[in-house]
């Protein structure tokens, strides 16, 4: 839990250009405030509406075909964020 | 401004248009759109010219895609496009039809949703998944997809539906209540005694006659049906043809009795063309008798299916009839059939293909 005396951590998302590239204006990085990966999910579609549910499905949990690593490590939604994390997400190896 | 035809395609990678115009010869290609996601079923609005994609990507998930300018611009939406918290997501959209104001969209896992804002928000009729039998649901070999999806031209409240491998279903309350609807059907898959159950057919496409509501047929995996009373009973009707076998169905614009199939060879046969030599199946009196139209297809050496959305008439007189391949061919016939050409080759493989006429 985070509160107005406890602000969550400040991060950097990562986001892939396939996956930007479907927002108008979409920046590739964008530094948010979040205590856990689905925080920052939920950051994000706050901030450009439908870009969560590309990352996330409605189970909820990260789609099958996509990753999330906080700070180097693979993350799910209820990864813990510290200050200054890295939060990249990226396209795993699918199609055909 | 002239009369543009075009000929909206989905596939593997991405939605593509052609376009020609009345005489629908020297076709031009335009794509591959929706960033090359796989795309289901692209269809064309005739009331409003507004072209939507359906389909799923395997990184980003379901969506359907909506451009207002014949294909030049496109965006994106999925927003209620969910099912809930828990319950197996939305994997890909699958079918897409219009109706009275609404969209409709057709998912797999099988589901039925209704956008009312034009493709931008979506409200998920709950009344499918919570049929008594779908714990019993089969998926087929594409999943557990709801493919067709055929609105009532006048009754906004009443739809059918066509699911794989559940069978066809009918609401007549707008999609609260549904009923299968699949006596006479058969499903060869099933062990003696129990071929003709009440639902789990697999139907592969359903479609409605022009001005008689009433009339569907459907290509199954086990036959040729036709149905005058809304699907209550169905009726074989694939004596005359090579086989009982196929995916796609087209009705003519205008004529009830007039319908196009593509027969392949058996779905344990390797599911081609039968003897490698492609035809689209006609009849002319509602499958009492069919012809063979084979002018201008290739009849040698051809070795490709027809997917099940992948066959559509257009609306000019006399019609035209086109399908796609899963080679990635797109076959057209200006003349009802009766002449052949290739209108586009070496696409990825065609999983829909529909028509949209606008001008003129």
């Amino acid at each position: 839990m985070t509160g107005m005396d406890d602000p969550a951590p400040l991060v950097l998302v990562v986001l892939p250009a396939v996956l930007t590239a479907l927002f108008p204006c979409c920046p590739r990085e964008i530094e948010l405030r979040a205590a856990t990966v689905g925080e920052a999910i939920a950051a994000l579609e706050a901030r450009i509406p439908g870009l969560g549910d590309r990352i996330c499905d409605s189970t909820p949990a990260i789609r099958r075909h996509m990753r999330v690593f906080a700070g180097g490590v693979r993350a799910d939604l209820a990864t813990r964020l510290a200050p200054g994390t890295e939060v990249l997400v990226m396209t795993a190896i699918s199609g055909g | 401004m002239g009369t543009r035809v075009l000929v909206l395609l989905g596939t593997k990678k991405g939605a593509f248009i052609l376009e020609a115009g009345p005489e629908r010869r020297g076709w031009e290609l335009r794509g591959p759109f929706c960033e090359t996601w796989p795309m289901n079923h692209v269809i064309g609005d005739p009331a409003t010219g507004t072209i939507f994609a359906g389909g799923g990507s395997a990184w980003f998930g379901p969506a359907v895609w909506r451009s207002g300018d014949l294909g030049v611009t496109w965006t994106h939406s999925s927003a209620g496009l969910a099912y809930a918290e828990g319950a197996e997501p939305v994997k890909a959209v699958w079918s897409l039809a219009p109706g009275h104001g609404a969209l409709y969209a057709g998912v797999e896992p099988a589901g039925l949703f209704r956008s009312g804002d034009g493709g931008q928000g979506w409200e998920h009729l709950a009344g499918m998944q919570a049929h008594p039998t779908r714990p019993h649901w089969q998926p087929g070999g594409a999943g557990l997809i709801l493919h067709s999806l055929v609105p009532h031209p006048e009754d906004s409240q009443r739809i059918w539906v066509g699911i794989s491998a559940a069978g066809v279903f009918h609401t007549a309350d707008g999609g609260r209540t549904w009923e299968p609807r699949n006596q006479g059907t058969r499903s060869d898959f099933m062990p003696e005694g129990q071929r003709y159950p009440a639902f789990g057919q697999c139907v592969h496409c359903l479609v409605m006659a022009p001005g008689m509501p009433e009339r569907l047929y459907q290509q199954n995996h086990c036959g040729m049906y036709r149905s005058d009373d809304g699907g209550v009973h169905w009726d074989s009707i694939e004596a005359g043809l090579p086989s009982s076998f196929g995916f796609p169905a087209a009705v003519h614009p205008r004529d009830p009795a007039t319908l196009y199939l593509l027969p392949l060879n058996g779905d344990t046969a390797g599911r081609y063309v039968p003897g490698a030599r492609a035809a689209v199946w006609r009849t002319r009196d509602a499958g009492a008798t069919w012809q063979a139209c084979r002018a201008g297809l290739p009849q040698q050496n051809a070795f490709f299916g027809v997917l099940r959305q992948a066959m559509a008439t257009d609306r000019l007189d006399p019609a035209g009839v086109y399908f796609g391949t899963s080679s990635g061919s797109l076959y057209a016939s200006a003349d009802e059939g009766e002449t052949w050409h290739c209108a586009a080759q070496h696409l990825p493989a065609i999983l829909s293909v529909e028509t949209l006429v606008v001008g003129g």
